[in-house]
């Protein structure tokens, strides 16, 4: 059906609440890349398999609902039972009759399925109670985990594509820049640039086509936001992206999304495809007489294709290598025409703020960075996961609130953010507001919102040199500091690693370090040797103690490491079978001993080991 | 080895002819015959009516694609932050160690192609292995070795 006015999507609105009145329960089942991962397909097929044989009054098939991602994907497979919000983790396939009998039926709840809160060891029954959900405030991650991500009915029912209704036939273009503006929605994807002044910026150049790409080429190691937005919220996406192309006057729209997200390029064609059908993409959008239609356009494995010029000429089917920007691509961008270019997140945050406007958007976070922002907590901390909250907030709430302390309770020592152009920031820096600029001025960047923990067992070197590995292979060859820069640079910090190096290193280090960032045309090159300078400007020590001692305090460098058994060991064997290099020796039940001249540091003993009777030195 | 090659003009056919087509058209013909042979780079370069070094270029700039012929199964490992930070390398020795080859190598019998990658966004897992397209989350180094006798 197609939808031409406000009274059509408002029927289409009420016919999908109507029908999900009939029952009084729904089982939400989050089918997000992780929790697929962990078996979630199979949950669903066994909810539908069972409720083939069982008649539940206000219960059937359509109530089980395949949804997006909840962020909190360490728990999965998620099982949320509304309207009680009860909340289950790591279901398994022979639980959900239990499920179904139990709380479907008769509302009770099953305790040893609830999430037990890792600080005090509590059980948690409700979804919005659990602290990782808590502290948080979705507005790019609304629909997440509650909606089917493949039904546009939905989207519809749960306010969507209102905001473009209100934009097609209440705003002229120019509102929708000046509220954008208003808003002083800053782009998610790393820069940080204001959207509105984009928008105005390719408004205002003169030319026949104008195109807006959605950059859904998420490189930046530890963010998975976008991939999360993509799969689980598609239609979030698409209404920025026409309120965008509306806003700009643009008729031709790409999706650009790596080719490592399978699930996101299929729900993303299946969204496009719905839209179509619908009349909220191609010719007449709404009955308004605008015209848009999207493409998908898949990546390729290239880190650099993150960057403006480069993703629009991967875009074309060229080789995706930067260009100069003397002139900004939203001037001269895809085909050398005028080109809006924002990341998922961005968009997915444009509808909420057309249909609440400005006002309401910019009482969100800091008056600098407005609004909320989605990071991935991954690394050592308790609850990982992805997670909205309002800039501003500082990285120790973030840490600790949300993502529930260290692991272990071992000591914090730092959290890296922004990816490969980031930086690591130490304990005394975990009470700094988290937005834009501050990150900036204290040697890290927001970047795309990865934030990776670290704690007393991480190298700060050997993150410095994983970062300069990951940059060498990525960068794309052009510009000859980055490549042979950053190439020169990883083996002097490598030198470090093993115990090589000498303290004058570290000065050449920085000086290097300076010829890159003014010699690199992208961002790739400009901000690569950050990694390198955030460690050296806050863990020098720990670069020191590898060059002056020959020690890695961390116990991750394997040229500076041993490892011992002690008399913890009960002689279980683990060790010995883990050994790739045949290093370990000692009888059934009695102390092994690892031979040095054999073992090559790799650690898979102490990985092994329930006795804690592996120690490195 | 003698090749089937009648699938590739098939493949072309299901994209516009356009150069814009080019890096989904190779990315499916990949899918199909696990790499790029050359003669498919030679069939794409006429059907879109480009040149073959263009082909030669945008083959070798992307990651993604393999121009030597690769094991029946692949085996990605997640190199990404979280990942690393989370022990990702014991889990590449180990698996490296099984297969007795190193990443970005093919055992002789064509069994397996073990790759590594920079981050497929399934962080909160970590460390993370692909085993064709399936996601295999929060491995240490007992389940990473498992992982190879499934298949």
């Amino acid at each position: 059906m197609c939808i031409k006015n406000s009274r059509q999507l408002k029927q289409v609105q009420r016919d999908f609440l109507n029908r999900d009145k009939q029952f009084t329960r729904k089982a939400l089942i989050c089918c997000g890349t992780g929790c697929l991962a962990n078996g979630a397909q199979t949950i669903v097929d066994q909810f539908e398999a069972l409720l083939k044989k069982k008649r539940i009054k206000g219960f059937s098939v359509e109530a089980v609902r395949s949804t997006g991602c909840h962020g909190f994907c360490e728990q999965g497979p998620l099982v949320i039972i509304e309207p009680e919000d009860i909340f289950y983790t790591k279901v398994k396939i022979s639980q959900v009759e239990e499920i179904i009998d139990t709380t479907i039926r008769k509302g009770e709840v099953i305790e040893k399925l609830l999430f037990t809160n890792p600080v005090d060891g509590q059980k948690i029954t409700h979804y919005p109670d659990v602290g990782f959900f808590a502290h948080q405030q979705r507005i790019a991650l609304r629909n997440l985990g509650k909606i089917a991500p493949h039904d546009i009915n939905e989207y519809i029912a749960n306010d969507g594509y209102t905001a473009l209704y209100k934009t097609l036939h209440e705003m002229k273009p120019q509102d929708v820049i000046d509220e954008i503006k208003k808003s002083r929605l800053r782009g998610r994807g790393g820069g940080g640039f204001s959207a509105g002044r984009k928008w105005q910026t390719c408004a205002d150049v003169e030319s026949e086509i104008r195109y807006v790409i959605c950059n859904g080429d998420e490189g930046d190691p530890g963010a998975f936001m976008d991939r999360s937005i993509l799969e689980g919220d598609p239609h979030a996406v698409l209404e920025g992206m026409i309120i965008a192309a509306y806003a700009v006057g643009a008729h031709h729209g790409y999706i650009y999304v790596r080719e490592e997200y399978p699930l996101a390029v299929v729900h993303m064609q299946k969204a496009i495809e719905d839209c179509r059908k619908t009349g909220l993409l191609g010719e007449n959008i709404f009955g308004s007489g605008f015209s848009f239609d999207i493409r998908i356009a898949r990546g390729a494995g290239a880190f650099v294709c993150g960057e403006s010029s480069a993703l629009m000429k991967s875009v074309a089917g060229e080789v995706g290598e930067p260009r100069a920007k003397y002139v900004r691509s939203v001037v001269k961008g895809l085909y050398d025409q005028p080109t809006v270019l924002n990341n998922v997140e961005t968009f997915a945050n444009v509808p909420v703020i057309i249909a609440k406007g400005a006002d309401w958007y910019s009482k969100i976070g800091t008056p600098k960075s407005t609004g909320t922002k989605v990071f991935s907590l991954v690394g050592k901390v308790r609850n990982t996961g992805l997670i909205e909250v309002p800039m501003g907030i500082t990285l120790r709430q973030i840490i600790f609130d949300v993502g529930g302390g260290i692991i272990d309770d071992r000591p914090f020592k730092a959290v890296q953010t922004g990816g490969p152009s980031g930086g690591c920031l130490p304990e005394s820096m975990l009470d700094l507001p988290v937005d834009f600029d501050t990150l900036t001025d204290n040697g890290s960047m927001m970047g795309s919102g990865g934030m990776i923990v670290m704690d007393d067992r991480t190298c700060m070197v050997d993150i410095a040199r994983y970062f300069l590995e990951f940059l060498v292979n990525e960068s794309c060859g052009k510009c000859v500091p980055c490549r042979e820069g950053l190439y020169q640079l990883h083996g002097m910090v490598k030198q470090v690693c093993e115990g090589k190096a000498t303290e004058s290193d570290l000065e050449r280090m920085e000086q290097l370090s300076e010829v890159i960032v003014r010699g690199s045309l992208c961002g790739l090159g400009q901000s690569g040797p950050n990694p390198l300078l955030s460690t050296l400007r806050y863990f020098k020590d720990e670069y020191l103690e590898h060059i002056l001692n020959k020690r890695c305090p961390a116990g991750v460098c394997r040229d500076l490491i041993t490892y011992t058994i002690n008399d913890k060991c009960t002689g279980c064997t683990l060790c010995a079978r883990a050994c790739g290099d045949d290093a370990i020796t000692g009888e059934k039940k009695g102390l092994h001993v690892i031979d040095q001249d054999k073992c090559t540091q790799c650690g898979a003993c102490m990985a092994v080991c329930n006795f804690d009777a592996v120690e490195v030195h | 080895m003698c090749q089937d090659f009648s699938k590739i003009p098939e493949i072309i056919a299901r994209h516009p002819k356009s150069s814009e087509s080019l890096i989904m058209i190779l990315q499916d013909i990949q899918k199909e015959y696990h790499y790029l042979p050359p003669e498919a780079l030679t069939m794409t370069a006429e059907a879109l009516d480009l040149p073959l070094s263009k082909l030669a270029s945008v083959s070798s700039f992307y990651n993604s694609f393999a121009l030597e012929p690769r094991g029946k199964n692949i085996v990605k490992v997640c190199l990404g932050t979280a990942c690393h930070i989370r022990g990702a390398k014991l889990i590449q020795d180990q698996l490296e160690n099984k297969l007795g080859i190193t990443a970005g190598q093919t055992t002789e019998d064509m069994e397996y192609t073990l790759e590594e990658v920079a981050c497929v966004g399934a962080c909160a897992m970590a460390p993370v292995v692909i085993v064709n397209e399936k996601y295999h989350g929060s491995l240490n180094v007992t389940r990473a070795a498992k992982l190879l006798k499934r298949n």
